[in-house]
């Protein structure tokens, strides 16, 4: 970090986006950050940030003058080595980024995921059963209705939001069995450090050597499943469509961006829907709103955050002019509540069309894995509808806090069964 | 409007098209050749696209044509084709070379990519007359990531061949051979000895298409990718009156006009349909298709994907007949 004179004409907002107090609620910094202007200043990091919804999108979709290939975190590829070798997708550009995102795109579409829908919503059906039926240890006799109406008491996050996005996307992709409880502490951190080095970086840093070697061992060829998405990704090195160096890459990014996502966009909606009875009525009268429905807690709550873009030329914003060289800090959650796009921005509501959110970016990087993250959605929040009558929570709630990731680390909920 | 009521209902209008494309330069290339510069109306950001990618152009007569984009694409505002004057066409090529001028409109779809550049330490592009175009884009990128490189550029005589003073930078990486000077290109003797190391790029008419694929079997597969400039059968004409769109979920009817997507119309009415991007490009909002024949307009779905016709983007994507039906 270098000491800088704040630029004249770009309003300065003196915040920390990563210090816990604004992780634990970001609201107010977003909405400072919005109205300070279309571009701001923030003087701790020499850092242009663009909060509202015309910016934000506007920065996603220009590749040509807002690049990726210097890293999408607060560090400067241009001046500071990447933690890991970078991402062949989200920390690459044209030419590079072609050849990867054009293999993996149709791997996880949608006519390629219909495959999967019918043993994923079995499966989910399967998860809120054995919680509903089998937590006899959890099931509070005081609250058991006459016959078969029952209550549930459980950890939403872990036994939801966690357990169902585990359960089905490593055998997607095609992973052993063993291990597999290292995919959320290395997504985790991963997404912390694309923050600058903070407390949060460091909780993770002891782990990281081992955490990374566990991940590349699961991207190699011979470890993964004949079916999988993994698989399919090195068929494509076999036609010579990427290179043999780039497909164990390629696996990484899902195993690196496909677990704590959905996990925590799992969470948002879970939280969204438990907080607000009447859209969880809707829901359950309308079960094809269930990918509505996420759109709109993906929106709402934006699980992820934040992303960081560098300026390759003088780019003009609203009047002011983010300098060649500097880092961009993208605001997706400030965008997805800027009442300058959507009315009433802080509701969660499903009769509104989410349609155009940035909770997945937008353009050229936009996530490539939304699709697997609205069919895990519509797999268990259809079989959450069918099962259970009502939600509610049944304590307080309590954040996890990761440097681009808005999530719940526990999400104490009373389900009770239809 | 979310009662499911059955009837009949008038989209509104009011957004603007977001397929249209206006000509603002229309320039000489070579014999027979011209080039179009395209952009939107209001100046706005197009579609991204990567070397090897078409549009395509529907003109003001109603016939669609696939135009390979071979301009430069850190320029987001603009797309450039290349159009070469077919004697035997079926009449586009004459319409644009005779009739469009600059200001005019024509829609398109797109950009699709059937062609694309796949990473290798060495390519050899062979360019047959307009199939150039594609490959103009690729050379860029190749020079662009350090790739050893050479084109093979064919064409009937050195006034025929469009682009040769883009291409005289690249010194003697490029090797013309007008017929009329130099015959057919050398395919066998650069071809003679297969290499692991190096993809092979071709386009141009099909008798040359049919030749690399003959002097290049002992090579290792995958090696050798083409693109045929062939003209597609399209269904249905496309159209650009308005169409009748049934809801199958609600039995609503609505009537499409030419200048509002079938999203929004359908919007308008009530029915649930996310979407992202509403360019046809993130596949958001994929509709199966029940009934009619879908005018695809999208840069997802392969030519097999679309001949199916079970499924469509209508955030782009049309219709070629009377009417569809859409499960929404």
């Amino acid at each position: 970090m270098t000491t800088t004179a704040a630029p004249t004409t770009v309003p300065t907002v003196d915040v920390d986006p990563f210090s816990h107090e604004v992780l634990a609620d970001p609201l107010p910094m977003q909405a400072a950050l919005r109205d300070a202007g279309p571009v701001a200043w923030i003087p701790r990091y020499d850092l242009y940030a663009v909060a509202r919804y015309d910016e934000v999108r506007a920065t996603l979709v220009d590749w040509q003058r807002f690049p990726s290939s210097a890293g999408v975190g607060l560090s400067n590829f241009r001046y500071e080595e990447p933690w890991r070798p970078p991402s062949l997708l989200l920390e690459a550009d044209p030419p590079h980024h072609d050849a990867p995102r054009a293999v993996l795109a149709p791997i996880l579409s949608p006519r390629a995921l219909r495959r999967l829908r019918e043993r994923w919503c079995a499966d989910a059906d399967d998860l809120v059963a054995g919680l509903l039926d089998g937590a006899s240890g959890r099931r509070s006799g005081a609250e058991l209705d006459h016959r078969s109406r029952h209550v549930v008491e459980l950890d939403a996050v872990a036994a939801l939001a966690e357990a169902f996005p585990l359960r089905v996307f490593p055998d997607a992709v095609g992973l052993p069995p063993e291990g597999r409880e290292h995919l959320l502490p290395y997504g985790d951190h991963a997404f912390n450090a694309f923050g600058p080095a903070n407390d949060l970086v460091a909780k993770g840093a002891p782990r990281v050597a081992e955490l990374s070697a566990w991940v590349a061992s699961r991207c190699a060829r011979d470890v993964l499943s004949e079916d999988g998405f993994g698989a399919a990704i090195w068929s494509a090195s076999d036609r010579g469509d990427i290179t043999p160096a780039q497909a164990p890459l390629i696996v990484r990014s899902l195993l690196t961006a496909g677990v704590d996502t959905t996990v925590h966009g799992l969470g948002a909606c879970l939280y969204a829907l438990a907080s607000n009875p009447a859209q969880w009525d809707r829901l359950r009268a309308r079960p094809d709103l269930a990918r509505v429905a996420f759109d709109e807690a993906v929106r709402w709550e934006s699980p992820v955050q934040t992303f960081f873009r560098t300026a390759d030329v003088d780019v003009p914003i609203g009047g002011s002019v983010v300098p060649e060289g500097h880092k961009v800090l993208m605001l997706l959650g400030a965008a997805n509540r800027d009442p300058r796009r959507w009315d009433d921005p802080d509701a969660f509501d499903l009769a509104r069309d989410p349609s155009g959110h940035v909770g997945f970016g937008m353009g050229l990087h936009q996530c490539i894995g939304q699709h697997v993250a609205r069919l895990e959605a519509e797999a268990l929040l259809g079989a959450l509808a069918r099962r259970v009558e009502r939600l509610e929570l049944a304590g307080e709630p309590e954040r996890h806090h990761n440097n681009t990731l808005r999530a719940w680390g526990s999400l104490p909920m009373r389900l009770h069964a239809a | 409007m979310l009662d499911g009521t059955r009837g009949r209902e008038e989209a509104d209008v009011g957004d603007a098209q977001g397929d249209q494309l206006v000509v603002t330069a229309k320039e000489v290339a070579a014999d027979g050749v011209v080039t179009l510069e395209l952009a939107r109306p209001d100046g706005g950001r197009l579609p991204d696209w990567a070397p090897g990618a078409h549009i395509d152009v529907t003109l003001a007569h109603g016939a669609t044509r696939q135009y390979s984009l071979c301009g430069d694409r850190w320029d987001a505002h603009s797309y450039r084709v290349g159009v070469l004057r077919e004697v035997d066409g079926r009449g586009g090529s004459a319409y644009v070379h005779d009739e469009l001028a600059v200001r005019d409109v024509v829609t398109f779809g797109g950009p699709r990519n059937d062609f694309a550049m796949v990473p290798s330490p060495r390519y050899l592009f062979v360019a047959g007359g307009i199939g150039i175009t594609p490959l103009l884009p690729m050379v860029h990128q190749a020079d662009l990531v350090g790739a050893d490189w050479a084109l093979l550029y064919g064409g009937r005589s050195r006034s025929s061949m469009a682009f040769l003073d883009e291409l005289a930078r690249h010194g003697d990486r490029v090797h013309l051979h007008p017929q009329d000077e130099a015959g057919l290109l050398p395919l066998a003797a650069w071809l003679r000895e297969p290499r692991e190391d190096t993809v092979v790029y071709c386009c141009g008419p099909g008798p040359l298409l049919d030749a690399i694929a003959d002097a290049t079997t002992h090579w290792p597969p995958h090696r050798l990718r083409t693109e045929r400039f062939a003209a597609a059968e399209l269904g249905a004409p496309v159209r650009d009156e308005p169409f009748e769109v049934e809801l199958a979920r609600t039995g609503t009817t609505i009537t499409v006009p030419p200048q509002l997507s079938v999203l929004a119309a359908a919007r308008s009415v009530g029915a649930t349909a996310l979407s992202s991007c509403e360019q046809g490009v993130c596949g958001t909002c994929e509709t199966s298709v029940l009934a009619g024949v879908p005018d695809h307009r999208d840069s997802i779905l392969a030519d097999h994907e679309r001949a199916a016709g079970d499924c469509m983007f209508p955030c782009v994507s049309r219709s070629c007949t009377d009417r569809l039906v859409l499960d929404l």
